[in-house]
């Protein structure tokens, strides 16, 4: 019991919500990260899925690479690219962007084969350019299974970024599960470990919300026969 | 008016879909491609605005080969409705008309109010413009189907087995409804459809269909009935089977119409 509340007086120093060590500061790295490491996954995956959602093309590469991305060792690539591009935080952010590449791409891809082969047969058929019939037919339909890559790419990362402490340099919240377990200071350890939990639940229930507007008004199932 | 000038077609597969194939469809008229699946009724109608480029061979519209315009710019300017509607299920049935217009470039004003009134002109009342297609019946959907693909006023209309997802009673009304509008609108028709009552219905000129777009017989509804090319055609509409050879009966002082089973089909008007 003494650990929770060890934890639950951690949590409650006012000198740890203060200064560059305290849990605003961290948070806000943290959340740096997370969206800095997701904007840049983003950047690459999206294009790519959609890419291959709308042409079908490659689909095979996609799926195998999305899965062998998924295989790597977090701490391993972390300590392979710090020793390319130096301790700090490039590494770090390369690992995590590896990490969330595979639910983004996965979604996009998906999101567009999970869209009614006829209605983009009709959209063609009444005069769309390919363009307008990804973004005004394929992307609308899949927009929540789009919205749910990003949310578990942005839950992985979150959750992930915390191993960036693990070389000297980053910050986040990962500091205080790393430093507090070099002098054995549990309870920031369990303290730092609850402000991730709490702040991926925040994500993903406002990952949940985005999820309900993308689907908008539009009725999931038919409810009248005439 | 729209000729195919020898045209084939094989798809990558090796599928042979249309072997060599050569018609006129007169302006304004309804042509329907009638025969069973596998005989290249669809693919023939979708060479027509270039969902379907043909292997060899021409399709003309108005004497200009197809081939050298701009699929998006023929597609614009030919009205396609489809099985099961095929309506945009997160957009609202009057954007879903409305669409079509504003990717002519029409404003958003313009293309609501064209497409309002041409929901009307379908039978359609006007509560339903602000619901989601999933929200309507088949029915409805396939009235939504038929108004987006009017609603420029296209000259060409290409129906898919506009009604053949719809139940007997529904497609009834859909098809007189058609038979109304063409009336209307003089439009050139092509339809498609595997069904030869459909196809007597609304044809002016009925192509039958063998396997790989092989013309069985062309002509008027009439002059098929009178001289069916053969046996394939004898046993497509139905010949054989008797419900198409009527003869009349007197019962009870009036005269019934009956077929070769013996089945009373109506009643001859005086």
């Amino acid at each position: 019991m003494s650990v929770l509340n060890d934890t639950v007086d951690w949590l409650s120093d006012s000198a740890n919500w203060s200064g560059d060590d305290g849990i605003p500061h961290r948070l806000t790295q943290h959340l740096e990260y997370t969206a800095l490491t997701v904007a840049i996954a983003a950047a690459i995956a999206i294009p790519i899925g959609l890419w291959v959602g709308h042409t079908g093309r490659l689909r095979g590469l996609a799926v195998v690479s999305t899965g062998a991305l998924r295989a790597l060792p977090t701490l391993g690539v972390l300590t392979y690219a710090s020793l390319f591009s130096g301790i700090g935080i490039k590494p770090a952010i390369f690992t995590l962007v590896l990490l969330a590449i595979p639910p983004l791409l996965a979604g996009a891809y998906a999101g567009l084969e999970s869209v009614n082969r006829q209605t983009i047969d009709a959209a063609r058929a009444i005069g769309m350019t390919e363009w307008q019939v990804l973004r005004k037919v394929e992307v609308p339909l899949a927009l929540p299974l789009i919205i749910g890559g990003f949310r578990s790419a942005t839950l992985q990362v979150v959750a992930t970024a915390t191993v960036a402490a693990y070389i000297p340099g980053p910050g986040g919240l990962g500091r205080y599960l790393i430093d507090g377990l070099a002098v054995s200071d549990y309870a920031r350890i369990v303290g730092g470990s609850v402000v991730v939990i709490a702040l991926a639940l925040v994500l993903d229930g406002l990952f949940v919300i985005l999820q309900r507007v993308a689907l908008g008004s539009r009725p999931s199932r038919t409810p009248t026969a005439a | 008016m729209i000729e195919y000038r020898s045209i084939g077609k094989t798809f990558a597969d090796g599928t042979e879909a249309v072997g060599d194939f050569s018609l006129q469809l007169p302006s304004r008229t309804t042509t329907v491609f009638v025969g069973s699946s596998g005989c290249g009724k669809t693919t023939l109608l979708r060479m027509v605005n270039r969902m379907v480029d043909p292997s060899h061979g021409q399709v003309l519209i108005d004497d200009v080969d197809i081939a050298t315009r701009n699929k998006v710019e023929l597609r614009r300017s030919i009205g396609y409705v489809m099985q099961e509607a095929g309506l945009l299920p997160h957009r609202r049935v009057i954007d879903n008309v409305a669409l079509m217009m504003r990717l002519k470039g029409a404003s958003k004003k313009e293309a609501r109010d064209r497409a309002h009134e041409v929901l009307e002109t379908v039978g359609l009342d006007s509560s339903l413009a602000n619901r989601y297609p999933a929200q309507l019946s088949g029915g409805q959907q396939q009235r939504v189907g038929v108004a987006r693909g009017l609603v420029t006023d296209p000259n060409i209309l290409l129906m898919d087995e506009p009604f053949g997802a719809v139940d007997p009673i529904v497609r009834d009304e859909l098809q007189q409804e058609l038979l109304r509008l063409q009336r209307e609108l003089d439009k050139t028709i092509v339809f498609v459809t595997h069904d030869i009552d459909e196809a007597f219905l609304l044809g002016d000129q009925v192509v039958i269909l063998k396997k790989g777009g092989e013309i069985a017989q062309v002509g008027s509804p009439a002059d098929i009935l009178a001289e069916p090319a053969g046996d394939f055609v004898r046993s497509f509409i139905g010949l054989d089977k008797g419900h198409r050879k009527l003869h009349v009966e007197e019962r009870n002082g009036s005269r019934i119409v009956v077929d070769e089973t013996g089945k009373a089909t109506g009643v001859l008007s005086e």
